[in-house]
C-alpha cells in the first residue's frame, strides 16, 4: 500500500482509458501521455493496461508502505526517493517507509508513476481511469487527497531487474515551444481561407484553462465564411449542426481561442472542428504547459498514420529492449 | 544587512493576491509573516492553488502584480529575514 502524504495539483489514476462508450457520451479518458504510460507499465513488467499515476505539474508525497518496484516517465518533474534524486525512466526499488517526492517542474506537464501490480481500484465500464468530471472511475472518482491509502493489484506479468533504462534516444524531449501536427478537418471548409492560414501561421499561447478536458490556446481572432445558418445550427457563425467530436479536434467558439478537445471532454456538439491533432502527437499535447507556445503544423492522414506506426515501433523496441534484459 | 529571499511558484498560471475579488490581499509589502501563511493563488486547470511561505520573513516586495500570467520557478515575493 502507498500513503498519500500531499496529493500534488492534480493526481489521478489512469489507464488506457474507457474505450467503447464514445458514441452515448462517455469520452475515454486514460493517460493523457500514452507512450509514457505504456513505457512506466512495462518497467515494472505489469500488463499493458494497468492502473498508474498520473502527476500534473506539482508532484505528490508518497510513503510506500511495503518494498516494491516503481517507474517514472514523462515530463522532468525530478523525483526523489528519502531526499535523494533518482532517475526516470528506469526500473526503481523503494523499500518499506521510503517517500517519493518531487522538485519543481522542468519540462514537460506530466509525471507516470507505475507501481509493480498496477494500482488496485474497481473497473468501472472496463477501465480504472478517472473521470473528474462526472465522479466516476480511479480513487474514488477523483483525484487523491492526503490521507489516501492506495492499495496495488495484481497485474504483474514479469520480473524486470532494478535498474533497467531506457535508450535515452528513446526519451521524447520537452522543449517550451512545441509543433504539433494536425489533419485539417472536419469543418475547416467553414473558415475564410485567410483564417486557414493564420490557424497554422500564428504563434498560439496556451492559456492557464488547460487541463485533461482541453487545452485553450489565445492568438489570433479567427473568422467564418459569411452563410445563413443551416437547420440545427446555432446562430453563430462557428457553429455547425452537431457533430461527433474526434478526441484531438480543435473548434474555436465564436472564432476566439481555439480548445483542442482530449481525453475527457465532451464528446459531440455543434461548433466547427478545424482540424484534428494526430494520435501521435496527443501524447506531445499532454506534456504541454500553460504559457508555452504551440504551432500547428498541417499533415496529411498519411503521414499521421506514418508519425502513429513510428511511435508504436519504438514502443516495440522498447518492449523488447526489456523483455531480453539488456 | 538583511538576507533577501523568495517564494517562488511551483506552478504556471495566473496569481492572485486575494481569496477572492472582495476580499483584502492575504498580505501587503512591510508585513511580517510565518511558515505556512498563504500569501497567493495560482490559478490553473480550474484549481487555486495556495502559495505558503516556506519560512518566516518580512515580505519586501511583489515581484508579480494581482492576476499576472506566472511560469513555473518565477519569483513571486521576495522576504528579508
Amino acid at each position: 500500500m502507498i500513503n498519500v502524504k500531499k496529493p500534488g495539483l492534480q493526481t489521478t489514476v489512469q489507464d488506457r482509458g474507457r474505450i467503447g462508450y464514445y458514441e452515448i457520451g462517455m469520452p475515454p479518458s486514460g493517460a493523457m501521455d500514452k507512450y509514457a504510460f505504456t513505457v512506466a507499465n512495462l518497467l515494472v513488467g505489469n500488463d499493458p493496461n494497468a492502473a498508474v499515476l498520473e502527476i500534473t505539474y506539482l508532484g505528490p508525497v508518497l510513503e510506500f508502505g511495503k518494498a516494491m518496484k516503481i517507474s517514472l516517465t514523462g515530463g522532468e518533474i525530478p523525483p526523489r526517493i528519502n531526499g535523494q534524486p533518482v532517475p526516470m525512466w528506469t526500473t526503481l526499488e523503494v523499500r518499506e517507509g521510503d517517500q517519493l517526492s518531487f522538485d519543481f517542474v522542468k519540462g514537460g506537464a506530466r509525471v507516470y508513476l507505475a507501481i509493480e501490480g498496477g494500482i488496485a481500484v474497481p473497473l468501472i465500464m472496463g477501465s480504472r481511469s478517472t473521470y473528474t468530471l462526472i465522479g466516476i472511475g480511479g480513487f474514488e472518482g477523483r483525484a487523491v487527497a492526503e490521507g489516501d491509502v492506495i492499495y496495488t493489484a495484481d497485474m504483474r506479468k514479469k520480473e524486470i531487474p532494478v535498474g533497467t533504462r531506457i535508450d535515452p534516444d528513446l526519451i521524447p524531449a520537452y522543449s517550451k515551444t512545441h509543433e504539433i501536427r494536425v489533419v485539417v478537418g472536419l469543418c475547416s471548409y467553414r473558415l475564410t481561407e485567410e483564417s486557414k492560414q493564420t490557424f497554422l501561421d500564428t504563434e498560439w499561447t496556451v492559456t492557464p484553462e488547460a487541463n485533461r478536458t482541453g487545452y485553450r490556446h489565445r492568438g489570433e481572432k479567427l473568422h467564418f465564411v459569411e452563410r445563413e445558418q443551416p437547420f440545427g445550427a446555432g446562430s453563430n457563425p462557428s457553429n455547425v449542426t452537431d457533430l461527433g467530436y474526434p478526441i484531438g479536434s480543435i473548434q474555436v467558439p465564436d472564432g476566439v481561442e481555439p480548445i483542442v478537445l482530449l481525453h475527457d471532454a465532451v464528446t459531440g456538439g455543434g461548433y466547427a472542428t478545424i482540424a484534428t491533432v494526430i494520435s501521435s502527437d496527443l501524447d506531445r499535447m499532454a506534456q504541454v504547459k500553460t504559457n508555452e507556445k504551440v504551432r500547428f503544423v498541417s499533415v496529411s492522414l498519411e503521414e499521421a498514420l506514418e508519425a502513429r506506426r513510428t511511435v508504436k515501433q519504438k514502443l516495440g523496441v522498447i518492449a523488447q529492449f526489456i523483455e531480453i534484459g539488456m | 544587512m538583511a538576507e533577501k529571499t523568495a517564494i517562488v511558484s511551483p506552478l504556471p498560471g495566473i496569481f492572485y493576491r486575494r481569496p477572492s475579488p472582495d476580499s483584502p490581499e492575504f498580505v501587503q509589502a512591510g508585513e511580517a509573516i510565518k511558515v505556512g501563511d498563504v500569501i497567493g493563488l495560482i490559478e490553473v486547470m480550474k484549481n487555486y492553488y495556495e502559495i505558503k511561505a516556506e519560512e518566516d520573513g518580512v515580505v519586501d516586495q511583489f515581484v508579480v502584480g494581482d492576476e499576472e500570467l506566472v511560469d513555473a520557478g518565477q519569483e513571486l515575493v521576495t522576504l528579508t529575514k
